[in-house]
């Protein structure tokens, strides 16, 4: 197996049971209370994750970077359950995680922190990240930064990555109507955008977290800061729509009337 | 004065399908609505000029191809190529693209060479007050936003099922060639169907069918009925012809150790870290409604529920009819009423 260079690109989004209420602020739109919401490392780049450091398990020799853009404080919250997961070395960008942001600006930003990573082979290089985020939701930041990297063999929606004997990807995107393409990629570097991947997310491990404790302090010390203008950017309203519906709630039918009242409603009767 | 490109890659038989007319409509509309507006179409494709044709009555003044058996086969590096190629030609402002997975895994690398800016699952367009706002949904279809950009070029991709397609004659249309390059080192290989064979996601389907996963958990006899859950659950679906959506993603069903029913793929999940598909009904089925997996029933007009708890996440606002019922004998039945 080869040696892989493995940069994993997530950043934080507020945990999926919170209610959210956009607000307006100075710098364009936000979530109310955004600073105190308790966040997650963003779900599909999660999965990306799992997936790197399964690979450089099985790849003796290789590393990986996680590379988040995000308020710093907060970073370091999410960062305390993370690094208990999967070894890694953590390089942080202290600046907005808002969904509002813009892509072109995000990609930037990662782009300056991955060519600034010390030892980073590029000719051994996988960048990884989720295909979209659970707060823009775009899935363009990635394609962005594979560009502002030089990577022009990118893949999105990726479910599975094998390796072969010649080391090319082997690689397993989703398409439309439940679908999935096989391609197979040769050489490095490449660029996968992570849908759900195989993996389950991975245990709490003591051990994995002291050892990612040691630089992780570190890296949040050394984030640089980043201001993400949305330059030509304008919002002209953000809104939480109404989708409270007045619920029937059917206690007493038998499974027959429900199955027939169900029928009539398929049917459209 | 705004340049608006229609940007559309050809299926395996070199026509456009429902997305791209419905992009093809979306592209129209601004072009009607943007002052002083020139409309052109940008195909991709090994021959795109049977594409051209059927759209050829659509007002566009320009016609524009990238062809060539390397443009067949979706692949990052040929597809960026072959855009990329196109916008330069037109010279275009705007560019309208559906979004398809195709153009999904793209265009974001194009406006990054372009120098443009991009915005994707877009929901409408209008142009009040001669400016170009579209809306889109953020944070997993919870908020809606109205944007503009100043910047160009800026691309649009449209989501599915938000326009009704362009339905216009077909018409000779004169394609002027465009030279693209065609180097990468990625082979496309083939599309795979889900393991069980079983077609179950079908996004153009009048209902959505979720199954929960309470269909594999252990009923009020002490058992899992998994064989007879899946036959359930596949013949509801032959005689309905719905799509199957999933609450909750098969690697954490595995993760935690339960039994997952054999013809779920990835891609059947609905919500949070899966799809938010567009059905004009939905019949969720032992599935307890909680906000991860709901967040993707934005789009699904009427809901309805069929759970066993009367105060499942359904029962607070999410469903129109939640039936507090066994959901083993209600699809039976229904299975012999359909």
């Amino acid at each position: 197996m080869p040696v892989y260079h493995i940069v994993v690109c997530g950043g934080i989004v507020p945990d999926p049971l919170q209610t959210l209420e956009p607000v307006t602020s100075p710098a364009g739109p936000a979530l109310k209370n955004e600073m105190m919401l308790p966040a997650v490392l963003d779900p599909w780049a999660a999965h990306a994750l799992y997936e790197a450091a399964h690979l450089a398990k099985q790849a003796q020799g290789s590393k990986v970077w996680l590379v988040s853009l995000a308020p710093k404080a907060k970073l370091q919250q999410v960062m305390m359950s993370v690094a208990q997961k999967v070894p890694f070395e953590l390089v942080a960008v202290d600046g907005p995680a808002s969904g509002f942001t813009d892509s072109f600006e995000v990609a930037a930003a990662l782009a300056q922190a991955i060519e600034a990573i010390p030892g980073l082979d590029r000719s051994r290089l996988l960048v990884f990240g989720g295909w979209e985020s659970a707060s823009r939701g775009a899935g363009t930041t990635m394609q962005m930064l594979g560009e502002r990297l030089g990577i022009t063999e990118q893949f999105q929606g990726v479910d599975e990555l094998s390796i072969g004997e010649d080391e090319s990807l082997r690689i397993l995107e989703r398409v439309e109507g439940g679908k999935h393409q096989v391609s197979v990629c040769h050489g490095l570097p490449a660029l996968l955008g992570w849908a759900t991947g195989n993996l389950p997310e991975p245990p709490n491990n003591p051990k994995i977290g002291m050892e990612n404790m040691r630089s992780l302090m570190p890296a949040l010390q050394r984030a640089k800061a980043v201001k993400l203008p949305s330059e030509g950017l304008a919002f002209s309203a953000v809104s939480v729509p109404s989708q409270r519906r007045e619920t029937r709630i059917v206690k007493d039918l038998t499974a027959e009337q429900v199955a027939e009242e169900i029928a009539a409603w398929i049917r459209g009767d | 004065m705004e340049t608006i490109l229609f940007l559309a890659h050809t299926e395996q038989d070199g026509s456009l399908a429902k997305p791209a007319l419905e992009a093809l409509a979306a592209a129209r509309l601004l072009a009607k609505q943007a002052a002083e507006a020139t409309l052109a179409v940008g195909l991709a494709g090994e021959d795109p000029a049977a594409a051209a044709n059927q759209i050829g009555s659509c007002g566009a003044a320009r016609f524009l191809g990238v062809s060539g058996a390397e443009f067949a086969v979706p692949r990052y590096a040929t597809d960026a190529a072959a855009a990329e190629a196109l916008v330069r030609a037109a010279g275009a402002t705007l560019i309208v693209a559906p979004s398809t997975s195709r153009w999904a895994r793209c265009l974001g690398g194009v406006a990054q060479r372009l120098g443009g800016r991009i915005d994707t699952h877009i929901t409408g367009i209008a142009v009040p007050e001669g400016r170009v706002t579209v809306p889109r949904w953020y944070y997993r279809q919870r908020m809606e936003a109205l944007l503009a950009r100043s910047h160009r070029p800026w691309f649009l991709l449209v989501d599915p099922g938000c326009f009704d397609p362009w339905a216009g004659e077909p018409a000779q249309a004169a394609l002027e060639p465009v030279a693209a390059p065609t180097g990468s080192r990625t082979r496309f290989i083939e599309y795979r169907a889900p393991q069980a064979g079983e077609q179950t996601i079908r996004p153009d389907a009048k209902l959505l069918f979720v199954a929960g996963a309470g269909w594999t958990k252990k009923q009020p006899d002490g058992k899992v009925h998994v064989e007879e859950a899946a036959e359930l659950i596949l013949t509801f679906l032959r005689k309905t012809q719905a799509s199957l959506g999933s609450s909750k993603s098969l690697v954490d069903l595995s993760g935690e150790g339960q039994v997952v029913l054999p013809f779920l793929s990835h891609l059947n999940q609905v919500g949070q870290t899966g799809s938010t598909p567009r059905h004009p009904k939905g019949l969720a089925t032992c599935c307890h409604g909680e906000e991860p997996h709901v967040v993707g029933w934005r789009f699904i007009h009427e809901r309805r529920a069929v759970n066993l708890d009367p105060n499942c996440g359904w029962a607070q606002g999410k469903a129109d009819v939640l039936y507090v019922a066994d959901a083993f004998a209600v699809l039976r039945k229904l299975n012999e009423l359909l």
